[in-house]
C-alpha cells in the first residue's frame, strides 16, 4: 500500500513564478491495484510520480509505504521500495554500458551494492532468461552497448529492469508515448504481462483515454494539481472513452469558467 | 633515441599512467571535468618528499600522499555537490588553494630527496641499475593499480559509480546514491594522481612547486591517445588504453626533444602537448573528453 497524504509540491516557491504543481493531494493505492492516471499537459501527473519516488521534495504532507513514513527518504533510498520507467527511453538506461551491465545495475536495486563482480554465471543466466521473455532476441546480445538498441527495445529493457527486483509500487510515466505504434503496443502488452505475473501495485500515467480505461481497475484524472476524477468498479466499467473525454472537457471548462470569473 | 632515454621515457610514462587512470575516472566515468589534478600531483610529491625528509619511512610517506590526494578530490566534490559550484570552477578553487598548501608542506619551492631512501631503494639491492629497476617498479605499480580500478568498475558498486556519471537520474531511480558515488570517485581519482606525484618525486629525487602545471592536459593527452589507438569497448581495455597512451605520449615527447632538427627544448613541452590535445579534439570522430567541459549537467543534484 502506498499513500500520499495532503501531498504538496511547489516550484519556484516565493517568487512571482510560484507554481503549485500538486495542491494537497490525498491518494491511497491498496496493494496490487493498477491505477491509470490521465490529465492535460502540466496537470501534475509527472510531479505526482516524482513526489512518490522522492524526486520532487514535498512542501507539505507525507508519503507512506506500508505504514513506513518515507517522506524524508531521498530518491536513491526510496528505490528499494519504488521502481519506475521514464517517458524518455534514453533516460531509463545507460547507453554507454552493455545490456547486461544495465540489468546488473537494476539487479542490485534494493540491495547493498557491494564491491563484488557484478556479472557472474548466475546473473548472466538470469538475465538471458528474462530477456528471452521479451522475444526480441536480446538474450543473445548481452554484451552489446545499450546505445545500439532502438527506443522501443530500450524501453522494453527499462521495464524489465524496473520489475527485475520486487517493489512496493511501479511508476510508469507515459512510458509508451515516445514509441511508434507497434512498439508502443508491444511495451503495453509487456507491461500487462509483467504486472499480472508479479501482482504489482502500479501507477501508470497515459495520454490515451483508451489505455486509461483498458488497463487496471481504477482511473484518476488530475487537473491543475488536484484530483478531478477518481473512478473504479462499476462506475468505471460503465464509462466509455466518450464519457471520459466528456468529463475531461467539463473539468477543463469549469476551471476556465472560474478563471473567467476571477478575471471579470 | 638512446636506451637510457628510452628507459627514462618508459619510467615517466608508466608513472603518468596513474594520472591518466585518475583523469579517466573523473572525466570519463564520473563525467566530472576535474582540474584538481594540477594541484594533487604536486601535493602527492610534496607530502612524500616532506615526509621522507622528516624521517617517515618512504612507504608510509607514499601512503600519506595518496590519502592527501584523496582528500583534495573530496574537497572539489564537496564544493560541487554541497554548494552547487560548477565542476570546473570547484576544481580550479581547490587547485589554487593547493598551490599554497603545497608550499606550506614543502617549506620551500623545491625539495631534494636524491640522497634519501625511497620506495624503490629496497629493490636496488638486487643488483639492477636504477635505470632498469625504476621502469620495472613503475610497470608493476601502474598495472596493479589499473587492475584494481578495472576490477572495481566491474563490481556492483563500480557499476553504480558508472551509472551515476553516465545517467544520474537513472542511477538514483535504481537506488544508487549518486552524491556518495561522486565523492568516492573523486577521492579515488585524485588519490591515484597524488600516488603518481609521490612516485615521480621519489624516482627523480625532487619535488617542485611547479611540477603540477599541465598535469591535466598530459593526463588527457594520454587518455585520448590510448583511446585513439585501442578503441576500447570494455572497461579493462579502457584502463589498458590509459597506460598505453601515457607511455606512447612520453615516447613521442622524448622523440620530439631528441630530434635536433625540430629544435625543441623541455620548456616547449606544455605548448606541444596543448597543441596535440587540441588537434586530437578537433579531429572529426574523436571521442572527446573535453566536450564534458562544455556541459553544465550537475552530478551534484539531490540523490
Ligand atoms: N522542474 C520543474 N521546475 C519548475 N516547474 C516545473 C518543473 N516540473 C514541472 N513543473 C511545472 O509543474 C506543473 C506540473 O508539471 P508536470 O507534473 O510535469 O505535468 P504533467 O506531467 O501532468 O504534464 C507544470 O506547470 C510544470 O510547468
Ligand atoms: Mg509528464
Amino acid at each position: 500500500m502506498i499513500r500520499l497524504e495532503r501531498g504538496r509540491v511547489v516550484f519556484s516557491a516565493g517568487t512571482p513564478l510560484e507554481n503549485v504543481a500538486l495542491a494537497d493531494i490525498d491518494l491511497e493505492i491498496p496493494r496490487g491495484q493498477f491505477v491509470s492516471v490521465i490529465g492535460s499537459n502540466g496537470a501534475g501527473k509527472s510531479t505526482l510520480l516524482n513526489a512518490l519516488s522522492g524526486e520532487a521534495p514535498l512542501a507539505g504532507g507525507r508519503v507512506l509505504i506500508d505504514q513506513t513514513d518515507v517522506t524524508t527518504w531521498p530518491a536513491s533510498k526510496r528505490a528499494q521500495l519504488v521502481s519506475r520507467v521514464f517517458q524518455d527511453p534514453m533516460l531509463g538506461t545507460c547507453e554507454g554500458l552493455t545490456i547486461e551491465e544495465n540489468l546488473a545495475i537494476a539487479a542490485a536495486r534494493g540491495g547493498a551494492r557491494r564491491p563484488t563482480l557484478a556479472l557472474g554465471r548466475g546473473r548472466r543466466a538470469e538475465f538471458r532468461e528474462q530477456l528471452a521473455q521479451l522475444g526480441l532476441g536480446l538474450e543473445n546480445r548481452l554484451g552489446d552497448r545499450m546505445g545500439l538498441l532502438s527506443g522501443g527495445q530500450r524501453q522494453a529493457v527499462s521495464l524489465l529492469m524496473a520489475t527485475l527486483r520486487p517493489a512496493k509500487i511501479l511508476l510508469l510515466d507515459e512510458h509508451t508515448a515516445a514509441l511508434d505504434p507497434r512498439m508502443s503496443d508491444f511495451v503495453l502488452n509487456l507491461t500487462h504481462r509483467l504486472v499480472e505475473q508479479q501482482q504489482l501495485t502500479t501507477l501508470m500515467v497515459t495520454h490515451s483515454m483508451r489505455q486509461a480505461l483498458d488497463f487496471g481497475s481504477r482511473t484518476v484524472m488530475l487537473h491543475e494539481g488536484k484530483i478531478a476524477l477518481d473512478v473504479a468498479g462499476a462506475e468505471r466499467a460503465a464509462l466509455g472513452v466518450d464519457d471520459l473525454v466528456d468529463r475531461f472537457a467539463r473539468v477543463r471548462d469549469e476551471s476556465l469558467d472560474s478563471d473567467a470569473l476571477l478575471l471579470s | 633515441m638512446s636506451l637510457v632515454a628510452a628507459l627514462g621515457a618508459l619510467e615517466i610514462g608508466l608513472v603518468y599512467g596513474l594520472v591518466a587512470i585518475g583523469v579517466f575516472i573523473s572525466f570519463r566515468v564520473l563525467n566530472f571535468p576535474d582540474l584538481t589534478v594540477d594541484g594533487s600531483f604536486p601535493l602527492g610529491a610534496a607530502v612524500a618528499a616532506a615526509g621522507i625528509l622528516g624521517g617517515i619511512d618512504p612507504f608510509s610517506a607514499t601512503l600519506l600522499a595518496v590519502a592527501a590526494g584523496g582528500l583534495a578530490g573530496l574537497v572539489t566534490a564537496f564544493l560541487n555537490i554541497r554548494f552547487g559550484i560548477l565542476h570546473l570552477l570547484a576544481s580550479i578553487l581547490t587547485m589554487t588553494a593547493l598551490y599554497s598548501i603545497n608550499l606550506r608542506i614543502m617549506g620551500s619551492p623545491n625539495l631534494a630527496i636524491i640522497m634519501e631512501p625511497t620506495v624503490i631503494s629496497p629493490f636496488e639491492l638486487f643488483g639492477l641499475s636504477g635505470g632498469t629497476i625504476k621502469p620495472i617498479f613503475g610497470f608493476v605499480v601502474v598495472v596493479g593499480a589499473g587492475a584494481l580500478v578495472a576490477w572495481y568498475l566491474l563490481t556492483d558498486s563500480g557499476l553504480g559509480m558508472r551509472a551515476a556519471g553516465a545517467n544520474p537520474r537513472m542511477a538514483r531511480a535504481q537506488g544508487v546514491p549518486t552524491a556518495a558515488m561522486t565523492y568516492f570517485g573523486m577521492a579515488l581519482s585524485n588519490a591515484l594522481v597524488a600516488f603518481g606525484g609521490a612516485l615521480f618525486a621519489q624516482m627523480n629525487g625532487f619535488a617542485d612547486i611547479t611540477m603540477g602545471t599541465g598535469t591535466i592536459v598530459v593526463g588527457l593527452a594520454a587518455v585520448i591517445a590510448g583511446e585513439a589507438i585501442l578503441r576500447p569497448k570494455g572497461i579493462v581495455m579502457a584502463i589498458v588504453a590509459c597506460i598505453l597512451g601515457s607511455v606512447l605520449y612520453r615516447f613521442a615527447v622524448q622523440f620530439a626533444l631528441n630530434a635536433e632538427f625540430i629544435g625543441m627544448n623541455p620548456g616547449d613541452l606544455n605548448l606541444l602537448t596543448a597543441v596535440l590535445v587540441t588537434i586530437a579534439l578537433i579531429l572529426p570522430g574523436a571521442r572527446n573528453p573535453v566536450k564534458a567541459l562544455m556541459k553544465k549537467r550537475g552530478s551534484g543534484a539531490p540523490s
